[in-house]
């Protein structure tokens, strides 16, 4: 999956051009001498980095437990990083209203959208219709999924593969519940 | 502490009466069973040499507030819950003693000794009077409700049970702290189960337990939830090896819950169903932690269930709670003190300053604050309102840069303790240095630890500019990738009340980045100035001159980490030789072998523990320290990979009433 090509439409808080300097140093760590990032801007650069290029700069620093920091905050740094995972599967939450635990679907099973949403139908046991653009969806139920910048989007709204680099865990939402905005 | 000079002149008094404790007791003590403190017990004290006295006279105070009951007409159990402070009263018992003619102790039964031993709360001091006389032993074990057992192999649950019959709560420390940088393997121990099977029948009326670094299973939390019927506290600090399931079992059946505070530990979460298992009746819920655990809850059952617990003070969600979902809970609980936010970013049509702006209006009590995951400067002015009275923010998850920083903390100005990452560079930590003067604990992690790249973050240069405007600091953590000693002796001019100083460097061996020397001078100059220093971390290029410093100097010193730091034995045997009030030395990868091992031979009984990982240590040296010291467990860890076998890599020393581990792993060798 190539996901250098979505940095031009991609949302940032950054100052412009500042993308070249990400292609220039491809072991550069995120978090770069700009100093001028904002929260969300780093998570969402990262996904540009992919496996083979930080494996460098890893290797490094792999002397077991040092700098000691507790596994929970390495944790959460790598959560950071890597939210949107390339490799071996990308599983995302999905919760269903009124069901008493969440499940995960990998995305990568599916090609399109049409798959997922069978894929989810499957799953929950029901029935949430076709997309329609101008209208969404035509059932009690509307698939919505939390994006990197953390809003909640109608789910069919961008192609698919723009989908999966932006996609961090999906909920199935009762139409009602929707708010157009 | 005042009160401490004033009992002394009390005791000199007690000390220099020949006459025997005397108490009329049908006119004086009439209320209490008379068991007078027999007149020889007296004198055994009097009499006995100035080891046994000096805990007498720092801890005798009992006497005066014995006659300050007697003294006084009005019901005497409100004289008894009348604090310590009451020290005018000494001086007045001795006037009263002078004006009549002879030292008048009362005498009186132990059950007023246990009374009045049951305010005094330090482990320290109560260690101190169980040592005075057996009486004082008797009576301190009997009034003891709180036992802290800093490494849960140094005794056994038996014993403990059989000293202390009247506990109702228990903190239990496991692992070496470095097993909290995977250092230690799995399974290696520290299984609560024993305490919990033992404790069921010893204190089914057990009411808190707080483990740190204890494995920990379903099972035992659901054991820990049937069986203990008024089981109030839980609190699990960097455990392992339970569920959400066991969550579940806690929620379910502790009927009087009033704490459950799940921080950083290693748990398998299969889902935020466990919130739901709290019953509609349980309303006593006061503490409420599990921002560390991932699953999303459900948010209906939360909301219930902050409504109907109007004593919760300590809230901390996960990061799944959305900011409008944040406030639907404020405004159940206003009275909260401490909140730890979910998300703090939500897509909003009018914007976050508009439609949040009295989140925070109604929560006067609120002096602490945490979480603020995703926060960015268009959201962060929804906490000003409550910034004036917070005393710590943790800001450690937050991705702020130096001017976001800086406009917040100019809000901030009672602020005592404060996380950063460093993110917030040089520039924030100046802001830190001139809106915060009354910090006392700072601590700044690393956004990006294990990336050697980046030349961000922090450096000597924000250190010291905290250093100045924060005079009252005495807790530094510090991660940092450059550091001079030039640096870091200012601090200490500046800060000399530091009593935790933990400096990390974080590429191992770095000298100072402009001298190009050594990093001992540094060190040097804390433990040099700072003269309160218990516990310190090194990191650095370091010769032994480092250690030299700090067994010459750091004479309060208790705790010490050292990685990649010393040249030769010589290093481990100064700290060893000078360091008296050492109990927890810890190292890694450092040149110490046997001789500096076996150097303290005579020294690891009065400590704690000594972890040695990477060093050059062989398994004979181990086996003579432990054939030599039998009051001492000396575990070490084989590698996984084989490798050489007469080497030592992982030791672990540890002083115990115990004997050798039953439950050791196959890869832990008890020499």
């Amino acid at each position: 999956m190539d996901l250098i090509n979505f940095e031009a439409t991609e949302l940032r808080l950054g100052l412009p051009g500042s993308t070249d300097e990400w292609d220039k140093k491809s072991t550069a760590s995120p978090v770069n001498t700009n100093n001028k990032r904002s929260s969300s801007e780093m998570g969402s650069s990262v996904s540009d980095e992919t496996g083979s290029s930080r494996s460098p700069s890893l290797a490094k620093a792999q002397v077991v437990g040092w700098p000691p920091v507790r596994s929970y905050r390495k944790n959460i740094i790598q959560g950071k990083k890597s939210e949107s995972e390339s490799g071996s599967g990308m599983y995302v939450k999905v919760s269903m209203v009124g069901a008493p635990y969440l499940r995960k679907v990998d995305l990568k099973v599916y090609k399109s959208y049409d798959e997922l949403l069978k894929g989810l139908q499957d799953m929950f046991k029901c029935n949430i219709g076709l997309y329609s653009e101008k209208e969404g969806y035509k059932s009690e139920f509307a698939p919505t999924y939390e994006d990197k910048d953390g809003d909640w989007m109608l789910l069919g709204d961008v192609p698919w593969d723009m989908f999966l680099t932006s996609c961090r865990r999906l909920r199935i939402m009762k139409s009602c519940e929707v708010i157009e905005s | 502490m005042n009160p401490h000079r004033k009992r002394a002149k009390t005791v000199d008094r007690v000390d220099s009466a020949d006459s025997a404790l005397v108490s009329s007791e049908s006119t004086q003590m009439r209320p209490f069973p008379s068991k007078p403190l027999s007149v020889d017990r007296v004198k055994s004290v009097e009499s006995s040499e100035s080891g046994r006295m000096r805990p007498f006279k720092d801890k005798i105070l009992f006497v005066d507030r014995v006659d300050s009951v007697e003294s006084s007409e009005s019901s005497r159990t409100s004289q008894f819950s009348d604090k310590i402070s009451g020290f005018d009263r000494a001086d007045s018992v001795e006037a009263r003693v002078d004006s009549a003619g002879s030292t008048r102790m009362s005498r009186f039964p132990d059950e007023v000794l246990e009374r009045v031993l049951a305010l005094v709360d330090s482990h320290k001091d109560r260690s101190a009077v169980s040592l005075v006389c057996k009486e004082w032993y008797n009576a301190e074990r009997w009034s003891r409700r709180h036992v802290f057992i800093g490494n849960c192999y140094s005794v056994s649950p038996e014993i403990v049970a059989a000293r202390f019959p009247r506990i109702r709560s228990v903190t239990l420390k496991g692992k070496p702290r470095f097993s909290d940088f995977n250092l230690v393997p799995e399974d290696w121990g520290a299984d609560v189960q024993p305490w919990l099977s033992v404790f069921s029948t010893a204190y089914p009326f057990l009411e808190e337990l707080r483990l740190k670094r204890m494995a920990v299973t379903d099972e035992s939390l659901e054991f820990l939830a049937k069986k203990f019927h008024g089981f109030k506290a839980l609190s699990l600090l960097s455990c392992d090896g339970f569920s959400t399931d066991g969550l579940k079992a806690i929620a379910t059946h502790c009927k009087n819950l009033t704490e459950l505070d799940i921080q950083e530990n290693g748990i398998d979460d299969l889902g935020g169903h466990w919130l739901s298992c709290f019953p509609d009746s349980l309303t006593s819920l006061e503490i409420l932690n599990f921002a560390s655990l991932n699953s999303e809850v459900s948010f209906d059952a939360l909301e219930k269930l902050v409504s109907r617990c109007k004593s919760l003070r300590v809230l901390k969600v996960n990061r799944n709670i959305s900011l409008d979902q944040l406030q639907k809970l404020l405004s159940h609980c206003p009275q909260l003190m401490e909140l730890g936010t979910g998300t703090f970013m939500q897509e909003l049509i009018s914007g976050p300053v508009t439609e949040f702006k009295n989140m925070f209006s109604n929560c006067r009590n609120l002096i602490t604050l945490s979480g603020l995951w995703d926060a960015t400067p268009l959201y962060l002015p929804v906490i000003y309102p409550a910034c004036a009275r917070l005393t710590f923010l943790n800001l450690s998850y937050a991705t702020l840069r130096s001017d976001e920083l800086s406009n917040l903390l100019s809000h901030c100005k009672s602020l005592r303790r404060l996380w950063l990452l460093d993110t917030v560079g040089d520039k924030g930590l100046e802001a830190v240095g001139s809106c915060c003067p009354l910090l006392e604990e700072l601590r700044v992690f690393p956004a990006d630890p294990f990336d050697q790249e980046i030349l961000l973050g922090v450096t000597e240069s924000g250190f010291v500019s905290v250093s100045r405007g924060c005079p009252k600091l005495r807790y530094v953590l510090y991660f940092c990738r450059q550091m001079t000693n030039a640096a870091v002796a200012t601090i200490a001019q500046n800060c000399p009340d530091f009593t935790h100083f933990r400096l990390c460097i974080m590429n191992p061996g770095q000298p100072d980045y402009l001298t190009k020397e050594p990093m001992d001078e540094a060190f040097g100059a804390i433990v040099k100035t700072c003269t309160k220093l218990q516990r310190l971390a090194i990191s650095g290029l370091l010769t032994d001159r480092t250690f030299e410093y700090i067994g010459k100097y750091a004479k309060n010193l208790e705790t010490l980490s050292v990685a990649f730091a010393g040249s030769s034995d010589l290093g481990m045997e100064y700290v060893l030789q000078g360091c008296q009030k050492l109990r927890k030395l810890e190292i890694r990868d450092c040149p110490f072998g046997n001789a500096a091992l076996l150097s303290g031979l005579t020294k690891y009984e009065s400590m704690r523990s000594l972890w040695m990982s990477a060093c050059n240590v062989t398994m004979n040296a181990c086996r003579v320290l432990a054939k030599e010291r039998p009051r001492l467990n000396v575990e070490v860890m084989r590698d996984e990979e084989g490798g050489d076998d007469s080497q030592a890599n992982k030791v672990y020393v540890y002083r115990t009433v115990a004997g050798p581990r039953k439950d050791a792993p196959p890869f832990v060798l008890t020499l």
